[in-house]
């Protein structure tokens, strides 16, 4: 007889969800007529992601004293919960913007991925044990890797699966290996139990475990896309199908984020010193990095692949701060980040449906005045972007400065606020190429032909992100209360 | 509706209604009516606010403050001085003006600019009404988000040059003051600027002092200048200088003096000498452009160092003076902006070469043109003159060799003046002016005899503005009181 743990199914409702949803979108693969499979699989997966969100909102609610359920394996806690409100949310914006553009072969099957891989971000902020933590990183990235790949037929989505797949691997295999010599160091694979240990056995300092958790902090620095673990970020989000590029831009790099916060405050209270430092100068890099390589770009898909490595580093800015105010600058930051990340590109797609091209800086020029909405949703963004006050942006920035400055480090706040200067150049550069060029003379508007499809559903998951963006804005307060909260559930 | 609350409708009517041309699918015809209407609703809001404020009380009126970041003490917190109701007042006449300028030549794209301009309007009052330092900072830039598309769209031919020198310079000063803020108030414990108290670092005042140099402008922070004011219409230009550029010397007055006050006796000969060396730099620039707006530009960076001049003097008549100097000198620079417009609009160029002789046949322009002129170049009796004569004298107080150094510009600044009248309505024929160039039309003379009038009323009583400014106090107690 095997002896199974507990299982409170209540705190895993949010993965079971979505991966019920998953199964579902994939049996339709098989057993819905071609001419339904679009509507169903994303019927079903909008569904699922909805599903989520309310569960997740409950667990929000219902978990104000976290605790680790199922074998210590899973933490049930506001931290958790909100990143899954969050996350789930980008994979809804994500089906409403995917409908009109996913190739029709392998529809369903990408739903089903989207929710699976969503499912595994889901489990992956909760990881309670480097186990659970490697199996559930594993899962979302494996599902990302088709995803990036499923517009087979192009050349360049094939390349983005497949450097993601090599680079990720890298990660992955850095992440094991690190997890391998905390565990050698402490014999133990759960977060507080190492913090324990370290603390009783009087580990602090100890080469074997600091050398694991520089790995740890590697592997994990790839999935956020941070510098200097970022090199195949613009390949990626350049080559995978837009709307993919969204996703991974927004929901990973939450994902990424918030359980590295978790897994230092965690596991490593006693290096705090070591790993702040190192995020500070990881944070450092991919400002740097992240604006300089931005101001160069003509291909706009690759300039927010540069723009998201540096708002990783921003808000890195707040997790190395360590505390709780960082913390909670670094959740608050991830609302209005994932909302701008996903709607800029969710607007590029359009425009690359309308073209049948990449979209520049020269053919987007115009685009401002022949779609009012779409023109003014990327002028919020972009000026969110660059943190003027136009959005939730501008107060993440203004948070994690604040977080950096209470931490007594000063400089990161003149380095980021010099980060930004830089950032004005390129994001203004969209702002410039939508408005104030005149969109005749670039010729390619016609390729298309007729007038834009009207898509009124990524209209909607563009009017939701700017809602959120600009509304983090005005409803700063309740958005603090609720991060408070969920930090409050981190050992500070 | 509450007093009180007059204060916030002043901030977000023009948004409110901003949104509301961008949402609803109105003609051009009716959105410009709108925007006019509601700009012209402003002003009457305004004088309600200033019937109703009591200048012999000390302290904040209208005051409005709810919690916005309660963990680290941000508020929405709004109010007004004395010296803030005629900042806002000036806002709220330009803007009507400007919008009305904008309405009467017909700018295309209307929803788009009116909207923009609306967003502009309520931008600007809220900058001057902020009480907190997050929120002075989030008007501050905001204004600066409608002033690049009105650029970058409506403007010249150099307009994308332009926008981007307008937005790095200003965004460099505004960052470096977002880290002063950030440090500053986490160290004071709130961002409230009633009850920050004062600090004595002089990083943090300097940090201040980047972003209002780099708008007021003063030298060397004017590179932007030329570029944006030369290629922004005309009556964004208008705001700009005539407006907008007050906020820079406003922050001077209303942060870096009030809440520094070691720093600002420190740097205080420093500034006052990069004060100075605008005033004469920018008159000589202004002495030698070659056009019409040119001129105008550069005289308002001189009249920027002049402000600064007086506001760091640190005397009672420096302070009145450079309070009655903010508003003359906005509705002057507003008034010659529009008139440069009206004439380029009928000579299609602004270059002196090709212009002359403007006044034979058309006595309204002549008349208002040689009006504002006259009241800018500080003749005796104007409103220019009573600012700047307080200036002088409250530099004078502090050392002699300032008020010479002054005195001088203002040498300067009739010869400019005097140089763009002449080049403009006198002299030979410029060969862009034909016959059929009309005189200013009605709808021009709705716009610029206002503003003229306001400026003759001035004229009339500057202690209007000189004794309503600082509550019944010397200025500079009430500075060293912090307004409480």
């Amino acid at each position: 007889m095997i002896q199974t743990p507990h299982v409170d199914w209540f705190s895993i409702s949010t993965i079971l969800v979505l991966l019920g949803a998953s199964g579902i979108a994939l049996l339709g693969a098989v057993l819905v007529p071609r001419a339904h499979r679009r509507t169903f699989a994303a019927a079903v997966a909008a569904l699922g992601s909805i599903g989520a969100i309310v569960t997740s909102v409950w667990l929000y609610v219902d978990s104000a004293s976290g605790h680790r359920v199922i074998a210590d394996g899973f933490y049930r806690d506001r931290w958790t919960a909100m990143a899954q409100v969050i996350i789930c949310a980008t994979a809804f914006c994500t089906v409403l913007v995917s409908v009109d553009h996913v190739p029709e072969e392998h529809v369903a099957e990408f739903f089903s991925l989207l929710l699976a891989s969503t499912a595994g971000m889901t489990f992956f902020v909760g990881a309670a044990n480097l186990m659970t933590l490697f199996l559930s990183l594993e899962w979302f990235s494996i599902a990302l890797y088709i995803m990036c790949a499923i517009d087979y037929g192009r050349e360049g989505s094939l390349e983005a699966g497949l450097k993601y797949l090599i680079v990720g691997s890298f990660g992955s295999a850095s992440l094991l290996f690190g997890s391998a010599l905390v565990y050698g160091a402490t014999n133990h694979i759960g977060f507080a139990e190492i913090a324990q240990t370290v603390g009783s056995q009087g580990l602090h300092g100890d080469l074997l475990l600091v050398l694991g958790l520089a790995m740890i902090i590697a592997g994990l620095g790839f999935k956020m896309s941070a510098a200097p673990f970022h090199m195949w970020t613009p390949d990626v989000y350049e080559g995978a199908p837009t709307p993919v590029t969204a996703f991974m831009s927004s929901a990973t790099k939450v994902a990424a984020l918030v359980l590295t916060l978790r897994v230092l405050r965690t596991a490593f209270p006693q290096e705090t010193h070591l790993w702040s430092w190192a995020f500070a100068g990881i944070a450092v890099a991919s400002l740097v990095i992240g604006n300089f390589a931005a101001l160069v770009q003509r291909n706009v898909k690759r300039m927010l692949a540069y723009s998201s490595i540096s708002h990783a580093g921003f808000m890195l800015i707040g997790l190395s701060a360590g505390t709780a105010l960082g913390g909670r600058a670094l959740m608050y930051y991830l609302v209005p980040y994932s909302a701008m990340a996903f709607g800029s590109f969710a607007i590029v797609a359009a425009r690359e449906r309308e073209l049948g091209v990449p979209v520049t800086f020269e053919n987007l020029a115009g685009f401002g005045w022949e779609r009012p909405f779409l023109g003014v949703a990327m002028w919020f963004f972009m000026f969110g972007f660059a943190g003027l006050p136009l959005g939730g942006g501008f107060i993440g920035k203004f948070y994690v400065l604040s977080a950096a400055y209470r931490h007594g480090w000063t400089w990161l706040v003149i380095v980021g606020v010099l980060a930004t200067l830089v950032s004005l150049y390129y994001y203004l550069g969209v702002v410039r190429a939508l408005y104030m060029r005149p969109g005749e003379g670039v010729g390619v508007a016609a390729v298309a032909g007729g007038s834009p499809a009207r898509e009124p559903l990524l209209h909607a998951a563009v009017g939701l992100a700017l809602t959120v963006s600009v509304g983090s804005l005005f409803a700063v307060g309740p958005l603090i209360t609720l991060a408070k909260h969920a930090a409050a559930s981190l050992p500070f | 509706m509450s007093v009180a609350s007059l204060t916030t409708v002043l901030i977000c009517l023009p948004i409110g209604a901003a949104l509301a041309v961008w949402i609803l699918p109105l003609s051009r015809y009716a959105t410009g009516s709108l925007a006019v209407l509601v700009s012209l609703v402003e002003v009457g809001l305004w004088i309600e606010q200033a019937a109703r404020f009591d200048f012999g009380r000390r302290g904040l009126q209208f005051s409005q403050d709810t919690p916005w970041i309660k963990d680290l003490h941000v508020s929405y917190h709004v109010g007004v001085y004395g010296f803030s109701l005629w900042l806002v007042g000036l806002t709220v006449v330009a803007m009507a003006a400007c919008i009305g300028y904008g309405f009467w030549v017909g700018r295309d794209r209307a929803r788009a600019y009116f909207g923009l301009m609306l967003f502009l309007t309520g931008a600007t009052v809220g900058v001057f009404v902020s009480q907190d330092l997050l929120l002075f900072y989030a008007f501050f830039e905001g204004m600066l988000i409608p002033l690049y598309v009105l650029v970058g769209v409506w403007g010249g031919a150099g307009r994308l040059g332009a926008t981007i020198k307008l937005l790095i310079y200003t965004m460099a000063g505004s960052l470096v003051m977002l880290a002063a803020i950030i440090v500053y108030g986490l160290k004071a414990g709130t961002f409230d600027l009633v009850d920050a108290p004062p600090s004595v670092s002089r990083w943090l005042f300097l940090g201040f002092m980047l972003a209002f140099v780099i708008k007021a402008p003063l030298f060397p922070f004017h590179g932007w200048l030329p570029d944006a004011y030369r290629e922004a219409p005309p009556e964004v230009t208008a705001v700009l200088s005539g407006v907008v550029a007050k906020a820079g010397v406003y922050g001077m007055l209303r942060i870096a003096i009030t809440k520094f006050p070691e720093p600002a006796h420190f740097y205080a000969t420093s500034i006052m000498a990069l004060a100075a060396g605008t005033l004469v730099y920018a008159s000589v620039l202004a002495f030698r452009a070659p056009d019409f707006r040119g001129v105008v530009a550069y005289s308002s960076m001189a009249f920027s160092g002049l402000i600064a001049l007086g506001l760091f003097s640190g005397k009672d008549l420096g302070y009145d003076g450079a309070v009655l100097q903010m508003v003359a000198h906005g509705l002057i620079s507003v008034s010659l902006f529009l008139i440069a417009g009206a004439v380029e609009r009928r000579t299609t160029t602004g270059e002196f070469a090709l212009l002359g002789g403007m006044a034979r046949g058309r006595p309204a322009l002549a008349t208002l043109l040689m009006a504002t002129g006259v009241i800018s170049l500080a003749v005796p009796g104007s409103a220019s003159f009573a600012g700047e004569f307080l200036i002088l004298a409250g530099a004078y107080q502090r050392a002699w060799w300032w008020a010479v150094i002054g005195a001088g510009a203002i040498v300067l600044a009739a010869m400019y003046m005097l140089r763009l009248i002449s080049a403009v309505l006198h002299e030979a024929r410029g060969s862009t002016v034909s016959d059929a160039a009309l005189d200013l039309r009605p709808g021009e003379l709705a716009l610029v005899v206002p503003l003229v009038g306001v400026l003759l009323a001035l004229s009339a009583w500057p202690a209007a503005i000189t004794h309503h400014s600082f509550a019944g106090d010397t200025p500079t107690a009430a500075v060293k009181a912090q307004f409480k």
